[in-house]
Parts: structure tokens; C-alpha cells; sequence
């Protein structure tokens, strides 16, 4: 056993320059060269150069003048994020859910991306759907008119390929925030 | 389903099937030595290994040799690793100055990183330095599927080779799986993950001002090159806690898809590798055949049970679709459970969407994976030696029904193999059945459970299955992060890791002491559908044996109940 050793602890050695070192440097040359602003974490900057989050991780929006992301079990905690873990049949789930149901109880129904948290805590989407239902009351808090905001939406909805349309609720809102109709509110 | 969601899959199954064939020549010519396109490049630096760890690639060692190289290699791994682990404190590479990791925690991580289980009891983005990351971690990832690798091609030679106690050099076997085979899928994989925005820098986390003026975190690191890794080696740890399904891992419908594709490519790449090492693609075929049988029947009971609408919900004002509880907007239903059953199915474990919150069914799919040992695909190299074992298994059973010595490819089967073949099918029951009951058993340990009921049992069963099974995916409501879980989920880990590989090992080496006999028209023929179905039944039969009871406690009552 023991003349394995000393192969066993060189190999391990070798291994983690190339792999461990050697590796992840290469990948950080090449994204830094090719796709700087994803390698940076997309991140998102005002006018004066400050940052104001990453357009991959949800914020927390309160009051009816925005529109609001997927609700966060771990209320949006980035370092770390969390989910709830909730099974279907955990009655504590319908009690949720049939509370944040209640807080909209003119709009039924309310869309399920609306009331149920994201396996990561930071889904920075949400359908376009659930997106289009928050319209009403976003243009009665900014005194806009709904086409105004449907065409918003519609113009912030991607749709890929392999996976759902979505809006990136932070894209919108941001949009909200530079429209100088909007923001005079 | 939507349009996007049958695109998904078809792109999935275009991208895992038809290179295969493909890749597992190249991996068949990698591990064996041969020349390959990249070898201008790489031979220089593997000659460089070889001489560096003093090992003469050209001497081959028995199966006990190869088997003792392969602990010591395993132990020094872990020494290792727990060491950086618990040191990461004052090592470089730490902007957030993350602390040393407790004992417990330290043991259960570089265990599980070792055994390509890759469960995590810690989140990354808070108890991990960017050094423990890459050069603890990440080159686990990269070595601990080798091993697999290597111990599968061992089983291929015992079965290909006539007469023979030579098996192979291991130190050769896992330096070529890493340089010929994981390093350049990855490199490719890496740099694609970034264009759909997966972060990769060293920066300090970085703080920025949200919309409505609060303060916000954003972690940060060489994630996509660690994350290439963690899906292409079927590892499944995540670099941040809630895995693939936080938006820096998995920001896109495309990176989703090639973090899919990339749990399965190289497991389903290597039943071909098997096929050129026994010459008879037919056997590869049968193999095959038999894995997308159950695949296919996985991802459907899953993808109907989570597009159900819950039934706990019906009456109230809310849209009644399948729950959206614990899944990601930019996926979807169908996607989640897609990859749900594909983690499970290879012993990947990474996650788009939390297990805990699907539905009974949709939750028992993912389990049932894991509880028959992930042999549809598998882990790599795992999968596939821990499928031939069910193939030997079957060849046995057809043997005593046809009242015929059983011999699998003229290598006769005898009582030797039929033991070590048994061993295997005790490792499954005793870390899930005998560690699980321990675990519910006690108040200490039984209080980590996180859900009521019969769903509650389901957690703790998944979390001794996943260990067992070197999966690493989690209900993850379940606190795992405890000394007792610690120590013996990390316990359940090198079983179902070494319970496997030894037992591997010595029928690999008892086949290639035999004389193959050469296969006549008497000879009960392993391919063909005939056999796919009596392969497919056995995997179903020893699985429901073992597991229905305790399947029965869990998510079957939970979903009766309902």
C-alpha cells in the first residue's frame, strides 16, 4: 500500500495546478476577453456609475407603483438565498398561499407565479401573464394608461427557444424608473 | 406541455443520443491509450505527469493493486481536501474572509466531494472561500468521476481480456479521463455558460444599491468554470447553495439545456465505450434500450404528477395549475421535472428546482432513481459498472430459469462473482433502510425532518438514499447540517461509493482470469428485445423487493392521503 503514496499525493498535486488552477484561470482569460459584462456578474449601473444589481437577481419592490417580482422565501437574502421547502401537502403552504391570495381578492384568480416562491429565491422573471395582470394596478399608482404599460411588458418579454417567455421584472421596472412620463409620478 | 417544452426535449435527447456513439469510440481510444485528435497536444503533458508521480504508464497492476492505488488515492484526496476545508480561513483566494468549516461539516463535504456525491450540507456562497472552491472542490469534480471512469473500463477489460491477472494502470487511467476526456468538454462548456451569464471573476462580493435604495450583496466568483465541471462529471454540487436553480447558475432556457444535456452526454457516451471493449455493439445497444425504458417512464410519471394542479389549493381564487412552489419563472413545470428525473437517473444531484415542494409522485420519481442504484446512465463510469452488475444479475436469473450455467459474453459466471454481485445488492438497503431508520428513530436526529407527515419520512428516506446512492440531491428541507447527519450521511457516502467499487474490482479481476467460451447457438443471447425487457424487469424487481415498504411509509401514503 504505501508504494501508492507517492504517486497518489504527485497525482493529486499535478492535478490541482492543472485543474484546479490552471483550468479555471483559462475560462476567466477567455470570458474577461469575450463576455466581459456576463463575467462580471451582469451587472446593473446608473448614470453615475454606481451599481444597482445584477440583471439575473431579483429585488424587492414595494408599493403598487412597481411591478413585483415572484414572491422569496428567503426575502430576497442573497448571501445565501433560499427557498421553502414546502411540501404540497404541508399545510402550511394553502395557508400562505390562501393569505397572499386574500391581499388580491378583486383580481381573481391570482396568477400562481404571484404567490408561490422560486426554488432559488432570486427568479428575477415572471410570465408575461403574471406580469400583464399587475398592469391595472401599476397604471393607477403612476396615472398611466394600461396600452401604455401593456406595450411596456410586451417589449420587455423574451422568448426563447427552449423555455418559457418571460419578463425580467427588474428590466421593466428599471424602464418605469427612466420613463420621464413615468417617473414624474 | 407547451411547443418549448417538446422542443426542450427533443433538443435534450438529439444532444445526449447522437453524439454518443461518437464520444464513447473516443472514449474507448482514450482510456486505452490510443491516439486521438488532442494527443499533439496532451501527450506532453500527461508524459509530464507520469514522470512527475514516478509511475511507468506502461506497467499494468492486478486488481488488488489496482485497488489499493485507488484507496490511497482516495485517502489522500480527503486528507486534503478536509484540510483546506477546515483551514480555508487563513488560505488566499478569500474576499469574504470566510472562516474554517466545523469538523463535522468538514468530514461530510470532502467525503461527499470524493465519492462524486457532491451532497451539500453547506451553502457555497457563504462557507466557502473561492480557494476551497477551485482547488478543493473543483478538482474532486474532475478526479472523482476519473475514478469512476477507471473502474468501469477495469470491469470492461475483465470482461474483454482472456486469461489474464493484468487490469490496467490506474494512475494512467484517471490522469487520461481528466486531461483527454473532462478537461476539454469543459473548457467548451464553461466558456458557453458565461455567454448566457454565468459569473466567472475573483472580484470581492459587490455591493450595490437596489431600485428602491436598499442594500444588496451580490456574490460573486469563478463560477462557470466550476459548474462545467459539476455537470459533465456528474458531480451536482452547486456553486451557490440553491444550485442550478439560482440565476447566476443557471441564468437562461439555454443554459438550462446545456446543463442538462452535460449531466447525461458523457454517461450515456460511455455504453458505447463498453461496446468497443467487448466488440459487440449489439450489447451496448440492449443496455441502452433498457436505460431509456425506464427513463422514459420516470420523466412521464413525473412531468403528469407535477402538472397537476395541488389538491390542497383547489377552492381557492388562485390559478389552478401544476405548483409553481420551489420552481424557477424562466423554466417552467415541464423543465424542472425534466431535470429532476435526469439528475437522479445519473448520480449528478445538481437541481433547477427544489424536490422538496414537488408533489408525492413527482418527488417519487427522483427517489425510485436513486434507490435502484442510479444505473440509467448513472454517474460516470458508476452508472454504467453498477448496470452491468444488474446485466450479470439477469444473465444469473436467465441461467437458473433455462437451468444452464449462466456466462455473460462466454465468461462463465460461478459462485465468486455471483457473491460479490450480491454484496453489491446489499449496499442500497443498508445505508437507506438501516441508516434511514436510525436517523427517524431518534429525537435528536428525526428533528431535522422539515415537513409533516408522511412527506416527512419521504426526507429523511431521500436524504440516506441520495447519500447511499453518491446522488447529492436533497429534499432539501431537510437540516442536514448536523453533527450526527454529518458523520453518517458521510458514512453512507463511502459505503455506496467503496461498497460498489471493491466488489467491482474483484469480479473484474476473477473475469479476466477466465477463458471466454466461445458463444454457440446454445448460448442465452444478451441483446435483443428479449432481453432488454428480462434486464429492465430484474432492475424493477430487486428495486421493488427492497424499497416498496419503505416507499410505501413515504411518498405513496403521502400521495394517497391526498
Amino acid at each position: 500500500m504505501l508504494e501508492h503514496f507517492r504517486p497518489a499525493i504527485t497525482t493529486l498535486a499535478v492535478m490541482t495546478l492543472l485543474v484546479g488552477v490552471a483550468y479555471p484561470l483559462t475560462v476567466t482569460g477567455v470570458a474577461q476577453v469575450a463576455f466581459p459584462d456576463q463575467a462580471a456578474g451582469s451587472l446593473v449601473h446608473d448614470d453615475t456609475g454606481q451599481v444597482r444589481g445584477s440583471r439575473l437577481i431579483a429585488q424587492a419592490f414595494d408599493g403598487d407603483q412597481w411591478f413585483q417580482p415572484r414572491p422569496s422565501a428567503g426575502s430576497y437574502a442573497t448571501v445565501a438565498s433560499a427557498a421553502s421547502n414546502l411540501a404540497p401537502s404541508n399545510p402550511k403552504l394553502r395557508e400562505r398561499i390562501e393569505q397572499a391570495g386574500a391581499g388580491h381578492a378583486g383580481q381573481a384568480p391570482v396568477p400562481m407565479q404571484l404567490l408561490t416562491t422560486s426554488g432559488s429565491g432570486l427568479d428575477p422573471h415572471l410570465s408575461p401573464e403574471a406580469a400583464a395582470w399587475q398592469i391595472p394596478r401599476v397604471a393607477q399608482a403612476r396615472s398611466l394608461t394600461e396600452v401604455e404599460l401593456l406595450r411596456l411588458v410586451e417589449a420587455h418579454t423574451e422568448r426563447p427557444l427552449f423555455g418559457p417567455a418571460v419578463v425580467n421584472v427588474l428590466a421593466l421596472n428599471l424602464a418605469l424608473a427612466d420613463n420621464p412620463s413615468t417617473s414624474s409620478q | 406541455m407547451h411547443d418549448y417544452d417538446w422542443l426542450l426535449l427533443a433538443a435534450f435527447s438529439l444532444l445526449v443520443l447522437a453524439p454518443a456513439p461518437f464520444l464513447g469510440r473516443y472514449f474507448y481510444r482514450v482510456m486505452e491509450g490510443q491516439r486521438t485528435w488532442l494527443s499533439p497536444v496532451l501527450k506532453p503533458v500527461e508524459r509530464l505527469c507520469y514522470r512527475v508521480a514516478g509511475v511507468d504508464p506502461q506497467q499494468e497492476q492486478s486488481w488488488r493493486g489496482y485497488a489499493l492505488a485507488l484507496l490511497a488515492f482516495t485517502l489522500v484526496c480527503l486528507l486534503a481536501l478536509m484540510s483546506i476545508l477546515l483551514l480555508q480561513g487563513g488560505l488566499p483566494l478569500n474576499p469574504q474572509q470566510v472562516a474554517g468549516m466545523s469538523l463535522p461539516l468538514a468530514f461530510n463535504t470532502a467525503v461527499s466531494f470524493v465519492t462524486n456525491t457532491n451532497w451539500q450540507a453547506y451553502s457555497g456562497e457563504v462557507q466557502l472561500s473561492y480557494f476551497s472552491q477551485m482547488l478543493g472542490l473543483g478538482v474532486q469534480n474532475f478526479v472523482s468521476p476519473a475514478v469512476g471512469l477507471a473502474v468501469l473500463v477495469v470491469l470492461c477489460r475483465g470482461l474483454a481480456r482472456q486469461s489474464s491477472d493484468r487490469l490496467g494502470n490506474f494512475w494512467v487511467d484517471i490522469t487520461r479521463a481528466v486531461l483527454y476526456g473532462l478537461l476539454p468538454l469543459c473548457l467548451v462548456l464553461a466558456v458557453l455558460l458565461v455567454w448566457q451569464g454565468v459569473p466567472q471573476n475573483f472580484s470581492d462580493y459587490v455591493s450595490a444599491t437596489t431600485l428602491q435604495g436598499s442594500e444588496q450583496t451580490l456574490p460573486m466568483g469563478p463560477a462557470a468554470s466550476q459548474i462545467a465541471i459539476k455537470q459533465l462529471g456528474t458531480n451536482g454540487g452547486g456553486f451557490f447553495g440553491v444550485n442550478s436553480a439560482h440565476p447566476f447558475e443557471n441564468p437562461t432556457a439555454l443554459s438550462n439545456l446545456l446543463e442538462l444535456v452535460s449531466i447525461l452526454l458523457i454517461p450515456a457516451a460511455l455504453v458505447f465505450t463498453f461496446g468497443h471493449y467487448v466488440r459487440d455493439l449489439r450489447q451496448s445497444r440492449a443496455i441502452l434500450a433498457s436505460m431509456l425504458v425506464l427513463f422514459v417512464i420516470g420523466l412521464g410519471v413525473c412531468a403528469w404528477a407535477e402538472l397537476q394542479p395541488n389538491p390542497a389549493l383547489a377552492g381557492l381564487p388562485i390559478e389552478q395549475v401544476g405548483s409553481l412552489e420551489g420552481k424557477e419563472a424562466r423554466f417552467g413545470t415541464f423543465a424542472s421535472a425534466l431535470w429532476a428525473t435526469t439528475t437522479t437517473a445519473a448520480s449528478n444531484g445538481s437541481v433547477n428546482a427544489m424536490h422538496d415542494s414537488f408533489s408525492a409522485l413527482g418527488g417519487l420519481v427522483p427517489l425510485v432513481n436513486m434507490l435502484l442504484g442510479e444505473i440509467v446512465f448513472g454517474g460516470v463510469g458508476a452508472g454504467l459498472y453498477g448496470m452491468l452488475l444488474f446485466v450479470l444479475i439477469a444473465v444469473f436469473l436467465a441461467g437458473l430459469m433455462i437451468g444452464r450455467t449462466p456466462a455473460y459474453l462466454g465468461k462463465k459466471l460461478e459462485a465468486r462473482e455471483v457473491r460479490l454481485m450480491v454484496a453489491t445488492l446489499l449496499v442500497m438497503p443498508v445505508g437507506v433502510l438501516i441508516f434511514g431508520a436510525l436517523a427517524v428513530s431518534f429525537a435528536g436526529p428525526a428533528a431535522s425532518i422539515g415537513n409533516p407527515g408522511p412527506h416527512g419520512f419521504s426526507q429523511a428516506l431521500y436524504a440516506y438514499g441520495s447519500a447511499t446512492g453518491n446522488n447529492g440531491s436533497a429534499f432539501a428541507g431537510f437540516t442536514a447540517d448536523t453533527p450526527y447527519h454529518n458523520l453518517m450521511l458521510g458514512l453512507a457516502m463511502l459505503l455506496g461509493r467503496f461498497g460498489y467499487i471493491l466488489p467491482v474490482l474483484a469480479i473484474a479481476g476473477s473475469l479476466a482470469a477466465k477463458r471466454a467460451a466461445p458463444q454457440g447457438q446454445n448460448s442465452f443471447p444478451t441483446h435483443g428485445p428479449l432481453f432488454v425487457v428480462l434486464l429492465t424487469l430484474t432492475i424493477l424487481l430487486v428495486g421493488g423487493l427492497t424499497f416498496m415498504p419503505a416507499l410505501a411509509l413515504g411518498p405513496l401514503a403521502e400521495h394517497l392521503a391526498f
